[in-house]
């Protein structure tokens, strides 16, 4: 009998430090066996800032280093100066991207840096313990929003895909969720179209991951997936938002 | 005297940073420890501009300095500040063609030289700053005329040949 | 030998550093540094290197991270508030072991502060300005020649020590002009031998994923933490007693005794004359590095020596170091200006020679 699913190469064969029915090892699992795919896995260096990724150099196949919280575009940018033939990506969570290091990746956006990040979206922060993220919807509550966010109070969520698709050399933005098998195929045809834009020098490429956070959302693995495509799709529609004609 | 201070000072656009740079840069080609420090930041943009430079026989001199041995003074604001910093003895070189006011002191030489309009004569009022170093030049001997000639070919001929004829003229223009 | 060319401090130190074989430069525009992002956008393109400038400090010294996490070898500048926002970087490359040459053209302080030179950014670069335990070694120098000289040598330190190595400069010898002598280019290292030379770099691993490297400062558990921690610590002990660098000057039968670094130790050596002039004979202890201070050179100071004074250019930040440098054997002043000001030499010698006849007294 052929088996249908493997470990792949990309990933370090070690128990993950992640919550039950958390999806960064789904998320971790798409970008390694993409790299793995594409024989790449050697000639490619990865950034993992703050957050509960930080240490997903403990499960990511490939040369990485951490950064201090937000800081990961601009760290990547400084590695790609001095490698530019390899795969350059940063790893970052909604904490750490949308909010602390807003700067930081507006401005690798902005450059077109030719480097892919993949954004984490689960709506919270989750290394420290479910306070409100930018991202975090109208009415969920946080132990930063107990009586649920208020939007007089904190403003709108954040949609960042959105944001950057106005800077010209962001060239490939996609928006993709990982709450059910089809969602999850189409997020790693995500993965590879930001890698090849990357390869083929066209710009900055972008993949927002909608995630999950069952530990600080308070509900099961099960009922988290179906929040997602209840709560988080409506208000953070997927698609790709900007795609260059050289890639499929 | 084995060091020498200068204060230059005028307004932006008249040169005296360039004619501080040149003072110091002939004292390095004498093998003399020299040092060049202008004024800077905001206060430089419109208003008044200065240096200090200093000519030292010893290894390596004290960049800043609270008095002069001598000061060229460009316009009359520079009058103004200067003109007390000059030591007993030193000596101001003043633009009289930018003022009427007259120097106070009488235990320093006061050169006047009307800069501006003997620049104009010459044809390009802007070499009035380096007819004033040749003054300072010729009265104080803090370096030789022929280091400046050396050093106008080095600062200015090299990237401006057609400018190096009028400012050799502009330098030895000017004599007591 | 290089002949000697008259040269802007801040371009002087530009060149050091692209000479010495820095290679990645990354700046943010603050006064009085500008001249250096300026020259390396020209320059350091034209040795295979790279110029960015950055959105912001914190910017900056996390691309530096990045770029020298990477092999390469990085070289960065500011003024005191740009410095204190690179610390972060600052404490974190310190814990990741990674390499970098940071100068800092001190300005007058705190805050904002003014655009005119100081020294009270001592406390920030000696005592580490970020959080946690850690060190950088840290040079002062009083010319542009010595500055050259240190950016120079900072980046073969920088790699050797696997630390950041800061050079303390002001905005006299940033903005001044001085002869000096540069050195010859360092041999250029290939893009190929990076991974021989620093076999902690994040290059790609290549065809075998044993040789898979990451670079980290994060230590979870509190035993691997304080492990971590003493490791860096017996390795700056090591430091601590390679890097002390020191200039002293007439010790054995000075009166009073100047410690002064940076242009202010250049205006005290003026100083001194000043007060021999009056009959008054004083030496100088001028530390080169702030960190490791020299405090063994206190034990030169002669017993006919009657005052310590601290010169400096911050409200006696350094004047803590002249205390523990000498204990209780001498009484200790401080002569000192803020705000961007600088003591003339006159000034000292004045209230020195005052601070002398009152003790005489």
């Amino acid at each position: 009998m052929e088996p249908v699913y493997t470990y792949t190469k990309g990933m370090v064969r070690t128990e993950t430090s992640y919550c039950p029915g958390c999806t960064h090892g789904i998320s971790h699992r798409l970008i390694m066996e993409t790299l793995d795919e594409m024989g790449k896995l050697g000639e490619t260096i990865g950034v993992a800032p703050i957050g509960c990724s930080v240490q997903a150099h403990k499960f990511m196949n490939v040369d990485m280093c951490e950064s201090a919280h937000g800081r990961a575009p601009a760290v990547a940018t400084g590695i790609r100066r001095v490698h530019p033939d390899k795969l350059v990506f940063t790893y970052q969570g909604d904490g750490d991207l949308a909010s602390i290091g807003t700067n930081e990746i507006i401005h690798m956006a902005s450059r077109g840096e030719r480097i892919s990040t993949f954004f984490i979206n689960n709506g919270i922060y989750g290394m420290t313990g479910g306070q409100m993220a930018p991202t975090t919807l109208i009415g969920q509550r946080t132990t930063t929003s107990t009586a649920g966010r208020m939007e007089e109070q904190t403003g709108a969520p954040m949609r960042v895909c959105e944001l950057l698709a106005t800077l010209p050399r962001a060239v490939y933005i996609e928006r993709v969720a990982l709450d059910t098998p089809a969602n999850i195929n189409r997020a790693k045809r995500a993965v590879r179209r930001a890698f090849e834009v990357q390869e083929k020098g066209l710009g900055f490429s972008f993949v927002e991951f909608l995630s999950t956070c069952p530990t600080n959302w308070g509900v099961t693995p099960v009922d988290a997936m179906k929040w997602v495509g209840e709560k988080m799709i409506p208000y953070y529609p997927l698609g790709v938002f900007k795609k260059p004609e050289e890639v499929r | 005297m084995s060091t020498h201070k200068i204060f230059f000072a005028g307004s932006g656009g008249q040169g005296v940073l360039l004619i501080g740079q040149m003072v110091t840069y002939a004292a390095m080609l004498e093998d003399k420890a020299s040092t060049f420090f202008p004024s800077y930041g905001p206060e430089m943009r419109g208003g008044t501009a200065n240096c200090t430079v200093v000519v030292s026989e010893k290894n390596v001199s004290c960049p800043l300095i609270y008095e002069a041995d001598y000061v060229v003074a460009m316009n009359l604001p520079s009058l103004i500040k200067f003109e007390p910093l000059v030591k007993p003895g030193g000596v101001l070189v003043l633009n009289t063609s930018t003022t009427t006011q007259k120097a106070e002191r009488t235990d320093i030489k006061v050169l006047e030289v009307a800069a501006n309009d003997l620049a104009l004569e010459l044809g390009n009022m802007r070499v009035s700053n380096v007819i004033m170093l040749g003054a300072l030049v010729r009265a104080t001997g803090v370096v030789s005329e022929s280091s400046i000639e050396k050093v106008i070919d080095e600062l200015i001929a090299k990237r401006r040949p057609e400018m190096r004829e009028i400012n050799v003229q502009a330098f030895n223009l000017w004599k007591e | 030998m290089s002949e000697k060319v008259l040269m802007k401090g801040n371009e002087a130190f530009s060149e050091a550093a692209i000479r010495g074989g820095s290679r990645y430069y990354f700046g943010y525009p603050i006064t009085p540094q500008n001249e250096i992002p300026e020259y390396m956008s020209q320059e350091i393109p034209k040795y295979g290197g790279a110029f960015l400038q950055a959105e912001s400090e914190l910017g900056a010294i996390n691309m530096a991270y990045g770029a020298a996490a990477a092999g390469g070898r990085a070289f960065i500048s500011s003024s005191s508030p740009g410095i204190a926002l690179m610390q972060e970087g600052i404490s974190f490359m310190c814990s990741a072991e990674v390499p970098l040459v940071i100068l800092n053209v001190s300005r007058g302080g705190p805050g904002i502060g003014g655009i005119h030179p100081g020294q009270a950014d001592y406390n920030q670069a000696t005592r580490g300005g970020g959080n946690g335990d850690y060190k950088v070694p840290v040079f002062a120098p009083s010319s542009i020649q010595e500055a050259v000289d240190l950016i120079y040598e900072a980046v073969e330190l920088a790699d050797y020590w696997q630390n950041p190595i800061m050079i303390f400069a002001d905005g006299i010898l940033a903005q001044m002009m001085e002869p000096v002598i540069l050195p010859e280019f360092k041999p250029e290292i290939k893009y190929e031998d990076i991974k021989k030379l620093k076999p902690w770099a994040i290059t790609g691993y290549g065809d075998d994923d044993a040789n898979r490297v990451t670079v980290k400062s994060l230590r979870m558990q509190p035993e691997d933490l304080e492990q971590h921690v003493d490791y860096l610590f017996e390795k700056y002990a090591k430091a601590e007693k390679e890097l002390v660098r020191v200039e002293t000057l007439g010790l054995e039968d000075a009166e009073i005794v100047f410690v002064a670094f940076g242009t202010t130790a250049r205006i005290t050596k003026e100083a001194i004359e000043l007060l021999a002039e009056e009959g008054i004979k004083a030496g100088l202890i001028r530390p080169i590095s702030l960190w490791p201070f020299p405090y063994n050179a206190f034990d030169q100071i002669s017993d006919k020596t009657k005052v310590v004074i601290s010169a400096e250019m911050s409200m006696g930040q350094m004047m803590q170091d002249v205390k523990i440098g000498i204990g209780k054997r001498f009484p200790i002043e401080l002569i000192n200006r803020t705000g961007g000001i600088i003591p003339t030499s006159l000034e000292i010698a004045q209230r020195a020679s005052e601070i002398l006849r009152t003790i005489n007294n």
